[in-house]
């Protein structure tokens, strides 16, 4: 039962992969259309979306303390102590990712149809992202960390090829590798920790590792571990997660990888795959409880990415650039929360942004789509009249990210700002700079909002920009729906999630030394009026577009640096990839030409040397030959005879 | 062993251990197998010391007869009868490192023949019984074309194939074959 | 002058004697008929050391199988002299010195 939710989009991706590899990619050969194929695939994450429901409600159904599902598939590896069978299981956290991933992949899905509907080649983008939601489920599913990884590995194998799907434009093909190498450096750190779990606790399975924690010895910590090592591996663990879920300083890929479709920027690049790190940090809470040193550079780390990438998306021109910074806070954000002990809170922000976001980026697509392609706002203007729908649906998912009740993202932030508050992990400097992000957010999505859709018509483009078709606005509508009334789930102290998730996640509710709980009210209160003031700000700004250019123009010096990312990407380039570069030419130079080679060389040189010097030996003579065959002979007959008396 | 005349023996002996030698050393290969002749008929004579006359008379025949004449026929063939000086080619260490091999060889051999087999029932056909029975060659024929009757036939078809395969190398090559083997000199 | 009876061991060193009178001639001598002769004394040999065990152990098996070495001993200096022959037309030489088209 539980193996049809990945299986449902594998073998969606082997219908539509095959049947493209083998049938449409022969020259001259008729391409399926995107109508057809998205169909295949979309009712594949249909199949498993509805699994994953049944799931849910049999979760459901069960008592409290045992609500989990199992199924073991077949044994994967099995190599003296580490043995990992392949796994699944479902617990309340992954059923709720299960539920994300094929909800939303389903809505993307449909959307892509109509989103890919002048593309050459749509079985290809389909079987790919039907692959995607396999790893991904697989991700959110196994039940160990090899399987975790495998899935880990796969989407973000699917993220390469998707970013570089129009490969034939060497930028998208290049950002598509970087997304690749910058993730390798996450991914080694993901495997060290996953090491050091394995040598500490001689088990790779979530459910062992948590009993260690249940049964430690007198203290706090399982046996066999201390603080320095629950430290090492949360650390490198979160290594891993920087690097897939974008954060400072391996988050250089997340705005490239907006060279690749729409639909994949909504689904892999803002509401699944870049959360999976928040799901590792979740899935391992107890650990993370245990290791304070390490939660604490995730709150620092988290809170830095929120805030560098909300002054970058402040200044951003590209629609979609301004997404993907914005994804970088809110994943920020994320691990702020987990940072400061708010696992629940940064799970709750994982599913509302993958509404908000993932609407968002959609709403951007359907822009886009209308604007044929053009993606500089200020192009743009006045969709307001042109495009009614998504003008309609993408207000909504501005209001929910810029946090004002009753949408969803004020519930999830607010419980991330209190907890950065309250808890004794957390501390009013981290609250400060949060806040802050929080004001800057609704005046980058203000801002945003404003000059695409009010105004006037800056083009002509912009004039005669045209609706989407249905299938591409009706999922817009369902996200839409979703993001107004998804925080309901998180009512502070009525939330439902927090008593859903109690049997994975345990969360204390120990306030810091000097917080009131009345004072939740406060700061409740104080991130509504930033926000407001933050979207009031830039109305009033951003209404008079000319005043904003002579203000640009007058800050030219600070605008540029920001405008051009901090230059973080030319910091790398000129601290890690010219130093590399120079080493690998140096290694290939001197090691590779005059060590390798020459040791190559000479072992030929050698063989060949023997060779001349052992045909001597050789005469032709057939005499010669027999007599050092007699030689041998008598020598051992000679042996035989006289050695044995 | 008993019935052998130790007289005629070492005499047979003698003569076939010297021009044995003298085979091997000769330069004209004339002469060597002159000496080879010899030696063939040595041979039988030891053969007939042994009692094994019909051995002994093919021995005359066979390669007395038959196989020299065959070596002095290919050696006039040739017209190889210039002396060989091939000996004093050879060097001087491997003439040394071959005799020194045969040396030791032959202590090898002599030790195991001197020291080595045990006891083995003899069989039923003793001198005496031979004789009772009509002798050396009735008895030795008796039992080719009984016992043997097998491999005698498979001689026959080995000689076959002898005589078509000596027939096939030793033939003048056909025009074709002749010209290509003078292009290939 | 008494002679002692001949003991067989006495009779099979000869034997190895010739056996290896021919086997020397084999190694050094370069001319390929005087080699073709050599070989015949080592046959030679062999075959004397059949009919010794043959007399010794009273068993005309050891006689018998002179037989069949004799005759393909004819069989072989047979074929070896028509090589002999086809290799001289070829090399016009019957020196093994100057035999060495494998070497090459």
């Amino acid at each position: 039962m539980l193996a049809l939710i990945p299986l449902f989009p594998l073998v969606g991706f082997a219908i539509n992969g095959l049947w493209y590899a083998l049938v449409q990619s022969r020259p001259g050969a008729k391409k399926a259309s995107s109508g057809v194929t998205g169909t295949i695939a979309s009712l594949a994450i249909l199949g498993s979306f509805l699994v994953s429901l049944r799931v849910f409600l049999q979760l459901k159904g069960m008592p409290a303390d045992a609500r989990f599902v199992e199924q073991t598939l077949f044994s994967w590896i099995q190599a003296g102590e580490l043995s990992v069978p392949m796994t699944l299981r479902v617990d309340p956290l992954s059923t709720l990712f299960t539920l994300v991933i094929s909800g939303v992949g389903f809505l993307i899905h449909v959307y892509s149809v109509g989103y890919m509907s002048h593309d050459e080649t749509p079985g290809k983008f389909f079987s790919y992202l039907n692959l995607f939601c396999f790893a991904m489920l697989m991700l959110v599913m196994g039940a160990s960390l090899p399987i975790l990884f495998l899935g880990w590995e796969g989407v973000g194998l699917c993220s390469y090829l998707l970013i570089g799907y129009w490969y034939t434009d060497d930028e998208k093909a290049s950002a598509g590798k970087k997304a690749f190498i910058v993730n390798r450096v996450g991914d080694l750190g993901f495997l060290l920790g996953m090491f050091l779990i394995f040598t500490t606790f001689h088990t790779l399975d979530f459910a062992a590792i948590r009993d260690a924690f249940h049964h430690t010895s007198g203290g706090l910590l399982p046996a066999g571990a201390d603080f320095a090592t629950l430290s090492a591996i949360g650390l490198l663990l979160f290594v891993g997660c920087m690097g897939k879920s974008a954060q400072v300083p391996l988050y250089v890929w997340l705005p490239d990888a907006m060279a690749g479709p729409t639909p994949v920027s909504a689904l892999i690049h803002a509401a699944t795959m870049v959360t999976s790190g928040v799901y590792l940090v979740a899935r391992l809470s107890f650990l993370y409880d245990a290791a304070p040193m390490a939660t604490g550079v995730m709150a620092g780390v988290g809170v830095f990415t929120a805030f560098l990438a909300a002054t970058i998306a402040m200044v951003q021109s590209d629609i979609k650039k301004v997404l993907a910074y914005s994804t970088v806070s809110q994943l920020g954000y994320m691990f702020l929360a987990c940072g400061v002990g708010g696992y629940v809170a940064g799970v709750f922000h994982v599913i509302t942004h993958a509404f908000f976001k993932a609407l968002l980026f959609l709403g951007a697509g359907s822009v886009i789509h209308g604007m044929h392609e053009e993606q500089d706002i200020f192009k743009m203007g006045g969709l307001r009249k042109k495009m009614p729908q998504t003008f309609l649906v993408f207000t909504v998912a501005w209001l929910a990210i810029c946090g004002l009740p009753p949408f969803s993202g004020f519930f999830s932030k607010d419980e991330i700002l209190w907890l950065t508050y309250s808890s004794p992990r957390g501390s009013v400097a981290l609250w400060v700079l949060g806040a802050a992000t929080a004001v800057m957010t609704a005046f980058y999505m203000t801002r945003l909002w404003s000059v695409t859709f009010l105004g006037k018509p800056r083009t002509d483009e912009a004039g005669h920009a045209h609706e989407s078709p249905w299938v591409m606005t009706g999922p817009l509508w369902v996200l839409a729906i979703l993001s107004a009334v998804g925080g309901l789930m998180g009512i502070p102290h009525h939330s439902w999630l927090q008593g859903w998730l109690e049997p994975v996640i345990h969360t204390s509710h120990e306030l810091a030394p000097g917080v009131t709980a009345s004072s939740e009210w406060v700061l409740m209160g104080a991130s509504v009026a930033g926000a407001l003031v933050g979207i009031f700000i830039a109305l009033r700004f951003y209404r008079d577009l000319p005043a904003v250019a002579r203000l640009r123009e007058r800050l030219e010096g600070a605008h540029k640096v920001v405008f051009n990312k901090w230059y973080v990407d030319e910091a790398y380039e000129a601290i890690l990839i010219r130093p590399l570069m120079r080493l690998s030419r140096g290694l290939w130079r001197w090691l590779d030409v005059a060590v390798i080679d020459g040791i190559v060389n000479g072992l030929g040189r050698l063989s060949a040397w023997t060779g001349q010097s052992a045909k001597a030996i050789q005469t032709g003579s057939i005499q010669v030959y027999a007599l050092v065959a007699l030689l041998g002979l008598f020598v051992t007959v000679g042996y035989l005879i006289y050695g044995s008396f | 062993m008993s019935g052998i005349s130790p007289v005629a023996f070492y005499l047979f002996a003698g003569l076939a251990l010297a021009f044995s030698v003298m085979t091997v050393l000769r330069r004209n290969p004339v002469s060597s197998a002159f000496s080879l002749v010899m030696v063939f008929f040595a041979f039988a004579g030891i053969y007939a010391t042994l009692g094994a006359h019909l051995v002994a008379t093919l021995q005359v025949l066979v390669y007395a007869g038959a196989i020299m004449v065959l070596f002095i026929f290919v050696i006039m063939l040739l017209s190889t009868d210039v002396p060989s000086l091939d000996l004093g080619r050879t060097p001087r260490w491997f003439r040394a490192a071959a005799a020194v091999v045969v040396a030791g060889l032959f202590m090898v051999m002599t030790r195991v023949f001197r020291t080595g087999g045990g006891e083995m029932a003899p069989g039923p056909y003793t001198p005496e019984a031979v004789a009772a029975a009509g002798g050396n060659t009735r008895v030795l024929s008796e039992l080719m074309f009984s016992e043997y009757i097998l491999p005698f036939e498979l001689t026959s078809v080995l000689l076959l194939a002898g005589i078509v395969g000596a027939v096939a190398i030793a033939k003048r090559h056909t025009r074709k074959g002749a010209q290509d083997a003078t292009s290939s000199r | 002058m008494q002679l002692q009876a001949v003991e067989p061991w006495v009779i099979l060193s000869f034997c190895s004697m010739i056996f290896l009178v021919g086997l020397f001639g084999l190694l050094v001598r370069r001319n390929v008929l005087i080699i073709l002769m050599s070989i015949e004394l080592m046959l030679n040999a062999v075959n004397l050391t059949f009919v010794t065990f043959s007399r010794q152990l009273s068993d005309l098996g050891g006689q018998m199988s002179v037989f069949f070495i004799i005759t393909v001993a004819a069989a072989e200096s047979a074929v070896g002299l028509g090589l002999v022959i086809a290799l001289y037309r070829t090399l016009r030489t019957v020196d093994t010195d100057e035999i060495q088209i494998l070497r090459d």
